[in-house]
C-alpha cells in the first residue's frame, strides 16, 4: 500500500516588509489530524517538499478547540479556525494562507488589534460603579433574551468575518461586522443599554454601519454561526430612531 | 464620573506587537518616566490576571498588564461546565458552610483552610458582580440565574452559561479592563514573553524583563509591585486538556528566582479527556453532572457497536462501586476507578485506554439546551454525534492544585483570611504576588469541579487588593533602584536568548516536549509508585541536560516562535522535577496523589462503631500526623530541595476519612 501523506502549499512571507512565497510540505498521514496539528508536526519536523530544511512556518494558536480566536487563517480560499479544520475533510493540497485584511507579522500570524480598538470605540462593555458587590444581581432577564445575548457573546474576536467583509480593508475606515454584533449584544442588556446612544453615535459616525453594503459574506464564515446580519438589521433600525431622536432634541 | 470619555484610544497596542521602532522606544521611555508614580505589573491576563488588574485599576493605581497574546485568548475560555456558588435558589437548603466543608474535604484537607472559608463566603457577591457585569449566565423562566450540579457534592451549586462558562467571565472581565484601558490606567503588553523579576539588593520585585514575541527583543519594566497569574502547567505532560501556552514557565521563572513552591505533586487528570494528537479535549464535568454514564462492555474484548450491547452486559463501574454519588463521584475517584477497570482489569475498549461516557438515554433536546457547546466541540472533533453514539474517553492532565506558595494574614476574630492585607497572596519573594492557578491555594490535594474559576477570579480580586495595599507601605518606590539592576537583568536575560540562538548542540526543542510528555504520563500519572518515580526523576536529569543543547531551525529574530518554546522546554523540565520529586517522596494517598503501596483500604462493608473501622481510622490519624503538611519546594543548582510545613486546620479539623461508598 503506498503511504499516505499530508500536503501543504502555505503562503509565506518572513515579515511585513518581505516578499511572499508559496513553500510545499508533505507530511504522513495519520487520522484524526487537524491543520493546528500538522502545522506542529511540521514545526519539529520543518523539511519543506524539496527535502529543504527551513525555517518553521509561524501561525497563531492556543485553545485547540475553536473557543480563543486564535488560528485564524485562509484554508483552501476561506477564512476559518485552524484548530477545527480537520484533515479528512479538506481537498489537498491543502492551501494555508493568512488573512489579508489586517497586518502581517510573519507567515500565517497577522495583527488584530484593530478588532480590539474597535471594541473600545463602541464602549463593548456594561457599565458597573465598581467591581464589588452591591448585594444585588443584574435585573430579570428571560431565558429567552439570554439565548439570544448568547449567541452573539461567543463572539472570539476571531476575524473571519472582517476577512470576508468587502467593505473592511486596510484603506477603509468600517468598523467591520464583529463589532456590530457586540454594540447589538450590550444594546440589548438591561443595564448595557444606558450606553446604547453612545454605541450608536459611533456607529452612526464615519466608518459606521451605512458603509455595510449588505454582502452578507460576514455571516457565511463565522465559525460560531452568529446572525451578524441580524445584528446589522437591527443596529440599523436603532441607529435611524436615533438619528429620528437626535432631530428633535436638536 | 462614570461613564467618563476615553482619553487616550490611540494608544497603539499594535505598535508592541508590530515592534514599529520609533513607537517601541516611546514606551520604554514612558516606562521609565512613570516609574515616579507607584505602577505595578500583572503578568497574565486570564481570569486571576484581569481581575488582579481591575482591582488596581479601580484604586487609581496605573498597570501595566503583560500576556503572551490578546488576553481575550487566554486559558480561561476553555473552561466550560461552571462556578460555583451558594445562591441557594433549588430548594436543597444549600449553604455557605456546606460549600466550605465541600471544598476542604475535595482538597483531602491540604489547603489551608481560612482562606477557604473567604472564597465561599464571597463566591455569591462575586457572582452577582458578574452577573451586574453582563455575563450571560443561563436562567431559570423566572429569569434568575439557574445553577447546575457538579461532581464531588449533593446540592445544584454550580452557575454556568451555556457551555462556554469560562469564555463569558473572561470576556466580561476583559471588557471591564477595557473601560480601565480607554481611560489610560490599563496598558497592556500583549505578545509579551515574561521572563524574569528584576530584584534589588534586598531581594525585592521591582519590576520584571520580558521579550517582545514579534522582535525577540528583550525589554526591562519598573514596578512597585508585581503579580504573577500565568496559569496553569499542564504542557508539562505533552498532551493535555489546556491550551497550548499553559506550560507553566513563569511559575518555574519566578520559581529559579526564590519564590517557593508548594504541593507541585498534586495534578489533577480530568476522568474526561478526548484522546488526541495535539490534545486531550475535555469533555466537561457536566456531561457526568447532566446524567452522562461511564461503562465498558463486561466481556473483556467485547467489540461489538456500543448501541449493541444490552444494559445487562454493560459494566457502570462507578455506579457499581460508589453508590451514593455513582458517576458524579470526584474526579480523583473516578480518574482512578476508569484506570482500575482498564489497566487492571483489562476492559478498556479494544484493549486500549479508552472507555464509555454515554448521554444517550437523554433527550436531544435536553442535551444540546444544557450541552449544547460541548456536544458540539465532540462532533467537530471526533466526528461523531454524542446524542447517538456514546463518546470515547480517558483521564487526561487538567489541573495544578500545587503552584507557587502564597501566604494570608489571618483574622483572630472571625478565624477567616484578613479581608485586605499585604501578606495575603505574597509569594515568598517580596513585591511578588501570586494569584490563579499558578499559585497552590483552596483546592489542596484535589479540587472541586467548577471551583477554579472561582478561585482564579477571587484570588486575583485579592491579590489586586494585597498589591495595592504593598506599594501604599512601601517606604521607596521602584526609581528608587538604580536603573544598574534593571540594565544588568535585561542582559542576562538577553545572552540567554544569544546562547540559545547560537547553541550547536543538534536537540530539538519540540522533541524534547513530547518526551517530557511522554515520561510524566508514563510516571508521574494518575497511579504512582516509586519505582516509576525514581525513573522519572533520573529521565528528568537527562532531558535537562539535553535541553541545555537545543538547536534552532528558527535563525532570524523577527517571529522567531521556536526560542521562546526553547526557554520554555527548559522551564517546563524545572516544573516536572519539583513534582515528581515531591510525589516521590510523598509515601502516601491523598486526593489526587496515589501510590498503591500506601493506600489504606477502608475495611469492606465496615462503618463508625466497627473495631476494624476503628483500627482502620487510627492508621489513617497517624498518616495525617505524618503527612497532613504542605510540600515546599526551594530551588537549588542541584534541583529542588523539598520541606514540608503546617496546613492550617482551624476551620474544620479532619475528623473521619473522605468516604465516597
Ligand atoms: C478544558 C478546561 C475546562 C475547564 N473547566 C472549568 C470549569 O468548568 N470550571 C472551573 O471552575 N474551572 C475549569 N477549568 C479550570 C480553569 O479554567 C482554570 O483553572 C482557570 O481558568 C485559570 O485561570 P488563570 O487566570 O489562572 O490562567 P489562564 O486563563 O490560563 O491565563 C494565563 C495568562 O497568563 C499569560 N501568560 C502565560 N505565560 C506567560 C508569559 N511567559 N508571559 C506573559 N504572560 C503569560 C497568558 O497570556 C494568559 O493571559 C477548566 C480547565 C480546562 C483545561
Ligand atoms: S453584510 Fe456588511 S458587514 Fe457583512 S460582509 Fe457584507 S458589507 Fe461586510
Ligand atoms: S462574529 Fe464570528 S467570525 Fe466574526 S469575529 Fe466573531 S466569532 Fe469571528
Ligand atoms: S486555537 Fe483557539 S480557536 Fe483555534
Amino acid at each position: 500500500m503506498a503511504e499516505k501523506f499530508i500536503h501543504f502549499k502555505i503562503k509565506r512571507q518572513d515579515g511585513p516588509n518581505a516578499y511572499a512565497y508559496w513553500e510545499e510540505f508533505k507530511m504522513p498521514y495519520s487520522p484524526a489530524h487537524n491543520v493546528v496539528s500538522c502545522l506542529m508536526y511540521l514545526r519539529e519536523h520543518p523539511v519543506n517538499i524539496n527535502g529543504d530544511r527551513v525555517e518553521p512556518v509561524v501561525w497563531d494558536s492556543n485553545c485547540m478547540e475553536e473557543v480563543c480566536g486564535a488560528c485564524s487563517m485562509i484554508i483552501n480560499g476561506t477564512p476559518r479556525q485552524a484548530c477545527s479544520a480537520l484533515i479528512d475533510e479538506l481537498e489537498q493540497p491543502i492551501t494555508l494562507e493568512p488573512m489579508t485584511k489586517f497586518p502581517l507579522i510573519r507567515d500565517l500570524m497577522v495583527d488584530r488589534s484593530r478588532m480590539f480598538e474597535a471594541l473600545m470605540k463602541i464602549k463593548a462593555w456594561i457599565p458597573v460603579d465598581g467591581s464589588w458587590d452591591i448585594h444585588r444581581h443584574a435585573p430579570l432577564i428571560s431565558p429567552n433574551e439570554q439565548s439570544v445575548r448568547y449567541i452573539f457573546s461567543r463572539c472570539m474576536t476571531c476575524g473571519c468575518c472582517m476577512e470576508a467583509c468587502p467593505q473592511f480593508h486596510p484603506d477603509s475606515k468600517f468598523i467591520g461586522p464583529a463589532p456590530i454584533g457586540q454594540a447589538k449584544l450590550h444594546n440589548s442588556h438591561p443595564t448595557g443599554k444606558f450606553f446604547k446612544e453612545d454605541r450608536l453615535h459611533v456607529l452612526m459616525d464615519e466608518g459606521g454601519i451605512t458603509d455595510c453594503g449588505n454582502a452578507q459574506n460576514c455571516i457565511k464564515v463565522c465559525p460560531k454561526d452568529i446572525p451578524l446580519t441580524d445584528a446589522i438589521g437591527e443596529i440599523g433600525r436603532q441607529t435611524t430612531m436615533q438619528w429620528l431622536r437626535d432631530m428633535f432634541v436638536k | 464620573m462614570w461613564p467618563a470619555e476615553p482619553k487616550s484610544t490611540d494608544y497603539c497596542r499594535a505598535a508592541h506587537r508590530l515592534g514599529v521602532p520609533g513607537r517601541l522606544e516611546g514606551v520604554a521611555r514612558k516606562s521609565e518616566t512613570m516609574a515616579a508614580k507607584p505602577r505595578i505589573i500583572v503578568v497574565g491576563g486570564g481570569l486571576g490576571g484581569l481581575w488582579a488588574t481591575l482591582r488596581i485599576a479601580e484604586q487609581g493605581v496605573p498597570v501595566d498588564l503583560f500576556s503572551l497574546f490578546p488576553v481575550k485568548r487566554s486559558h480561561s475560555c476553555c473552561a466550560q461546565g461552571g462556578i460555583n456558588a451558594v445562591l441557594d435558589v433549588k430548594g436543597q437548603d444549600d449553604s455557605i458552610w456546606q460549600h466550605i466543608v465541600d471544598t476542604i474535604k475535595g482538597g483531602d484537607y491540604l489547603a489551608d483552610q481560612p482562606p477557604i472559608k473567604n472564597l465561599c463566603e464571597e463566591a455569591p457577591g462575586l457572582i452577582r458582580t458578574y452577573d451586574r457585569m453582563g455575563v450571560t449566565f443561563s436562567r431559570t423562566p423566572e429569569g434568575i440565574m439557574d445553577q447546575r450540579l457538579f461532581g464531588g457534592v449533593k446540592n445544584k451549586r454550580t452557575a454556568f452559561a451555556g457551555a462556554t462558562t469560562g469564555q463569558q467571565l473572561l470576556y466580561t472581565v476583559d471588557e471591564q479592563v477595557r473601560y480601565h484601558e480607554s481611560l489610560g490606567t490599563v496598558t497592556k503588553y500583549e505578545g509579551w514573553d515574561f521572563l524574569s523579576l528584576v530584584l534589588d539588593d534586598n531581594g525585592v520585585a521591582r519590576g520584571v524583563t520580558a521579550m517582545e514575541l514579534s522582535s525577540s527583543k528583550v525589554q526591562a519594566f519598573k514596578a512597585d509591585a508585581v503579580i504573577i497569574a500565568t496559569g496553569g502547567l499542564a504542557l508539562t505532560y505533552g498532551r493535555s486538556t489546556m491550551s497550548s501556552n499553559s506550560t507553566g514557565a513563569p511559575a518555574a521563572r519566578v520559581y529559579q528566582q526564590g519564590a517557593k513552591c508548594a504541593n507541585n505533586e498534586f495534578i489533577q487528570f480530568h476522568p474526561t479527556g478526548m484522546p488526541g494528537h495535539d490534545k486531550n479535549r475535555l469533555m466537561s464535568e457536566a456531561c457526568r453532572g447532566e446524567g452522562g454514564r461511564i461503562w465498558v462492555p463486561r466481556k473483556k474484548g467485547d467489540n461489538r457497536d456500543p448501541r449493541d450491547i444490552p444494559e445487562e452486559e454493560r459494566f457502570y463501574f462507578l455506579e457499581e462501586w460508589y453508590p451514593a454519588y455513582g458517576n458524579t463521584v470526584p474526579r480523583d475517584v473516578a480518574s482512578r476507578a476508569i484506570c482500575r477497570a482498564v489497566r487492571h482489569m483489562g476492559l478498556g475498549l479494544n484493549g486500549q485506554d479508552v472507555v464509555y461516557l454515554d448521554l444517550t438515554h437523554q433527550p436531544r433536546e435536553f442535551l444540546e439546551r444544557r450541552l449544547g457547546g460541548i456536544l458540539e466541540m465532540y462532533r467537530t472533533f471526533a466526528g461523531e454525534d454524542p446524542c447517538e453514539r456514546p463518546m470515547k474517553i480517558f483521564p487526561a492532565t487538567h489541573y495544578s492544585m500545587g503552584g507557587i506558595w502564597v501566604d494570608f494574614e489571618k483574622d483572630s476574630q472571625t478565624g477567616a483570611m484578613a479581608r485586605i492585607s499585604p501578606r495575603n497572596h505574597a509569594t515568598s519573594v517580596p513585591g511578588l504576588y501570586a494569584c490563579g492557578e499558578c499559585d497552590f491555594a483552596y483546592h489542596g490535594a484535589n479540587r472541586l469541579g467548577a471551583n477554579s474559576l472561582l478561585s482564579a477570579s477571587f484570588s486575583g480580586r485579592v491579590a489586586g487588593d494585597s498589591a495595592v495595599a504593598y506599594i501604599k507601605n512601601l517606604s521607596r518606590t521602584g526609581n528608587g533602584t538604580p536603573d544598574s539592576a534593571y540594565q544588568s537583568e535585561q542582559k542576562r536575560q538577553e545572552e540567554i536568548n544569544s546562547g540559545i540562538m547560537t547553541c550547536d548542540g543538534g536537540e530539538n526543542a519540540f522533541t524534547l516536549h513530547h518526551q517530557l510528555g511522554d515520561l510524566m504520563r508514563e510516571c508521574v500519572f494518575v497511579e504512582r509508585d516509586n519505582e516509576g518515580l525514581d525513573k522519572a526523576l533520573q529521565g528528568i536529569k537527562q532531558l535537562k541536560e539535553r535541553s541545555r543543547k537545543i538547536s534552532l531551525d528558527h535563525k532570524s529574530n523577527w517571529g522567531n516562535q521556536s526560542l521562546s518554546w526553547a526557554r520554555q522546554i527548559q522551564d517546563m523540565i524545572v516544573l516536572a522535577e519539583v513534582i515528581a520529586k515531591g510525589a516521590r517522596l510523598r509515601d502516601e494517598c491523598r486526593g489526587s496523589h496515589y501510590k498503591a503501596e500506601f493506600e489504606l483500604k477502608v475495611p469492606e462493608g465496615k462503618f463508625e462503631g466497627d473495631p476494624e473501622y476503628e483500627k482502620y481510622k487510627a492508621k489513617w490519624k497517624a498518616n495525617n500526623d505524618k503527612w497532613l503538611k504542605h510540600t515546599i519546594a526551594t530551588h537549588t543548582e542541584n534541583g529542588p530541595e523539598i520541606s514540608y510545613k503546617e496546613v492550617d486546620i482551624s476551620v474544620l479539623p479532619p475528623t473521619k476519612p473522605r468516604d465516597y461508598r
